[in-house]
């Protein structure tokens, strides 16, 4: 009896192991709504059972310092607003959304998306709404009177196959050339350069006296890059058609476009360039280097966690060629299909939407409101600046190319690869050519 | 019936992990094949089936062919030669059974403890290649020696054969591994076979080629599939350090930016099988090494 007791007790157990990962396999379709119940983050004011009671969960990326403060600010106005609703903030960390990007994409594949959540404005949209994954929001747009507040650039940019699928917060500008006043005057530069032509010449100079003339950072830096000098050369109207129209890739004047991106190129650190944009422009700050093409979340590194002053300390100016144009980009919040507080969502886009809710963000943040509307006073510095260009009727608004407003992710992927072999091998016309088989993929 | 009892619970026992293998394992590399011949892209997942399409483009790819390919071959090359012999050699020196050797033993050990995450960013500041006052890390040690002339751009260089550099952190993380897998091997020769050699006349050079190295085959045979196997996976240390740079590309970090920034799932699997491929070349070569071995026991 003893003999055969071991083997007996080693079948229950494995019987018991067994059923447990049944019991675990079937076990993954309860979903966690238990906390919902809970009114654990409800405030005291509030009754103490409302049968109403609702939640949205808004999900961005949107962790860092500035952005974090201007989303909780969003966040209380929401709450004070809709009392009742509780907002969960499930925020992923990781710039530009490159890790909340991948998260999200297995939430909408596996059908639980939140109930609203934060994109690139523009044709990083496209996937989402081929999937079938958005609501069309022109109905909003046209029961809030948005179409009026927002100027025509930035509804042309965000409206897809004459529908709009999301409320942008703010308004980012990608083509600046940011320097220090000290530096240029040590180095007898006048005035910073006006065309690309003319930054080669300052460039070739700086270089005599060993400095590095443009400061550079990763891969999507030098994207950034391509996408002012391609600006500057070929001008707004050009620069637009290109990305609708991809056999402009193999003119001419593209040619000669990334002919120019090329030299610029040669006048970088590239070969060190360092890992991030923060410290890529520290190199300006140094001294080591002279200019630096960055978006205008420069100004808040530089101006909030640097403590410079703008104007006396740090300037900037359009990247050359690109006077009186403002090359956007902007985050935007979505409505997905089947969204678990529809209604709740829907109010959070009028807050995304409202001067109030973009007057308390976008100070935080760094960037101008998306509404022409917006109380100016609220805005300082650098950022006076950026709203007047953003609300002056006569600028050109062109949307960004890295940072997902103008060409959908399957190109902006495949010119990321072409990008860095051309980079590599600084062949212009392979490169172009991969650009325009780009847009035949999809 | 008394043969069931025998392995009945053996089987029963097992079939928790048997079922989780089949699911998670062997289920999704035949999802993997799946999508790979598919023509899917985007968020919808989409189950057509469009033959080799996917691998034929990425035959003519330049970036998978011209860099990812080649850059695996040498970095797999360097990293597996340059630990085997590392690991080797402290092993060696080790089995001298010098003092505080445990000591030696734990300090080797240690780079592996960290994750290669925290290893790339490590790594990223010593293998800087700045200039004149912003040197840091490798170059400024070299320079504060008196090597100048040693300085290098790393991963960095013009050379195609930049990637190897990425074999210094790789074995300065794994070669303590390698070194206690050779200890284990060494110690595990009977020092009576060694004495027995040493009374026939044989000098240490040809104790240890003629006793100790055929002893140390099956150790140096796993080592180096261990180490091919992770070479070819490697992900995390070439992402922390420089992601998106051409010159430490591979196709692990195509598969991933492909298929989660551009939405091109089917390349991303067709990427995923080739890599399988390749670990399978030197996985089972050693499978059936061992299996063989085992038979003639």
């Amino acid at each position: 009896m003893t003999r055969c007791s071991r083997p007996l007790l080693q079948c229950r157990i494995a019987a018991l192991l067994s059923l447990a990962l049944v019991a675990i396999a079937c076990s993954k379709t309860s979903p966690p709504v238990e906390k919902e119940a809970a009114p654990a983050a409800a405030p005291a004011a509030a009754p103490a059972v409302e049968p109403k009671a609702t939640q949205v969960e808004v999900f961005s990326w949107w962790t860092g310092p500035g952005e974090q403060e201007g989303l909780d600010a969003m966040i209380a106005d929401f709450k004070t607003k809709n009392s009742g609703v509780e907002v969960i903030n499930a925020a992923v960390s990781g710039g530009s959304g490159t890790n909340a990007k991948a998260i999200l994409a297995n939430r909408l594949q596996a059908g639980t998306p939140p109930d609203s959540y934060q994109r690139h404005a523009g044709l990083e949209l496209a996937d989402d709404i081929k999937a079938k994954k958005l609501e069309d929001l022109t109905s909003l747009y046209e029961s809030k009177g948005w179409k009026t507040k927002l100027p025509k650039g930035l509804l042309d940019a965000i409206t897809i196959d004459g529908k709009i699928y999301s409320v942008p917060v703010n308004i980012h500008r990608a083509n600046l050339l940011w320097f220090l006043p000290k530096t240029l005057q040590s180095l007898g530069i006048g005035a910073p350069p006006a065309t690309w032509k003319e930054f080669l010449t300052q460039a070739a100079a700086i270089t005599k006296k060993h400095k590095t003339p443009l400061a550079i950072g990763p891969g999507w830096t030098q994207k950034h890059l391509l996408e002012t000098v391609l600006l500057g050369e070929l001008g707004a109207e050009q620069y637009t058609t290109l990305w609708k129209q991809p056999n402009e890739w193999q003119s001419p004047k593209v040619a000669a476009a990334l002919d120019t991106f090329k030299k610029v190129l040669a006048f970088t650190d590239i070969k060190s360039s360092a890992p991030d944009w923060q410290p890529a422009s520290d190199r300006v700050l140094d001294g080591a280097a002279v200019y630096f093409v960055m978006g205008d979340w420069l100004d808040a590194y530089w101006g909030r966690a640097k403590k410079l002053k703008f104007k006396t300390d740090y300037d900037v100016v359009e990247t050359p060629g690109s006077s009186g144009v403002y090359d956007f980009l902007s985050d935007s919040f979505t409505l997905p299909v089947g969204a678990k507080h529809r209604e709740a969502a829907l109010k959070w886009l009028d807050e995304c939407g409202s001067v109030t809710g973009q007057d308390l963000f976008n100070p935080q943040k760094g960037s101008v409101p998306a509404r022409t509307d917006a109380d100016a006073s609220k805005y300082q510095g650098y950022l006076a600046t950026a709203l007047a260009a953003w609300q002056n009727p006569k600028t050109v608004i062109v949307g960004s190319l890295t940072h997902g407003v103008v060409a959908n992710n399957a190109v902006g992927s495949e010119i990321d690869s072409a990008l860095s072999l051309f980079v590599a091998s600084g062949d212009a016309a392979t490169f172009a050519k991969a650009v325009a088989k780009a847009y035949t993929v999809d | 019936m008394k043969r069931i009892r025998l392995w009945a619970p053996a089987l029963l026992l097992m079939s928790p992990s048997l079922l989780a293998l089949a699911l998670f394992v062997y289920g999704f590399i035949g999802w993997n094949l799946r999508v790979s011949v598919t023509s899917w892209r985007g968020l919808l997942p989409k189950y057509d089936f469009v033959g080799l399409r996917n691998y034929a483009a990425l035959m003519s790819d330049a970036r998978f062919m011209q860099f990812d390919v080649p850059h695996i071959a040498i970095f797999t090359l360097v990293f597996v030669g340059g630990t085997l012999a590392l690991g080797f050699c402290m092993a060696l020196l080790l089995d001298k059974k010098l003092a505080g050797d445990a000591l030696f033993r734990s300090v080797y050990l240690f780079p592996m403890s960290l994750s290669l995450i925290v290893t790339g960013i490590i790594w990223r500041w010593l293998l800087d290649n700045g200039n004149d006052a912003s040197t840091t890390g490798l170059n400024k040690l070299l320079e504060s020696a008196g090597l100048e002339s040693l300085r290098s751009d790393w991963f960095r260089s013009d050379s195609a054969w930049a990637i190897a550099a990425i074999a210094l952190p790789a074995g300065w993380s794994l070669s303590g591994y390698v070194m206690s897998l050779f200890l284990a091997g060494l110690r595990s020769v009977p020092e009576e076979l060694r004495e027995a050699a040493r009374v026939d006349g044989a000098n240490e050079t040809r104790v240890f080629w003629h006793v100790i190295r055929p002893m140390l085959v099956p150790v140096l045979m796993s080592a180096i599939v261990i180490l091919a196997h992770i070479s070819l996976k490697t992900f995390d240390l070439f992402y922390a350090m420089d992601a998106k740079n051409i010159k430490i590309d591979t196709p692990a970090l195509y598969m991933w930016f492909t298929t989660f920034d551009g939405g091109f799932y089917a390349r991303g699997a067709a990427i995923a099988t080739l890599l399988l491929l390749g670990v399978a070349l030197v996985i089972v070569p050693y499978i059936a090494y061992t299996v063989r071995e085992e038979r003639r026991r």
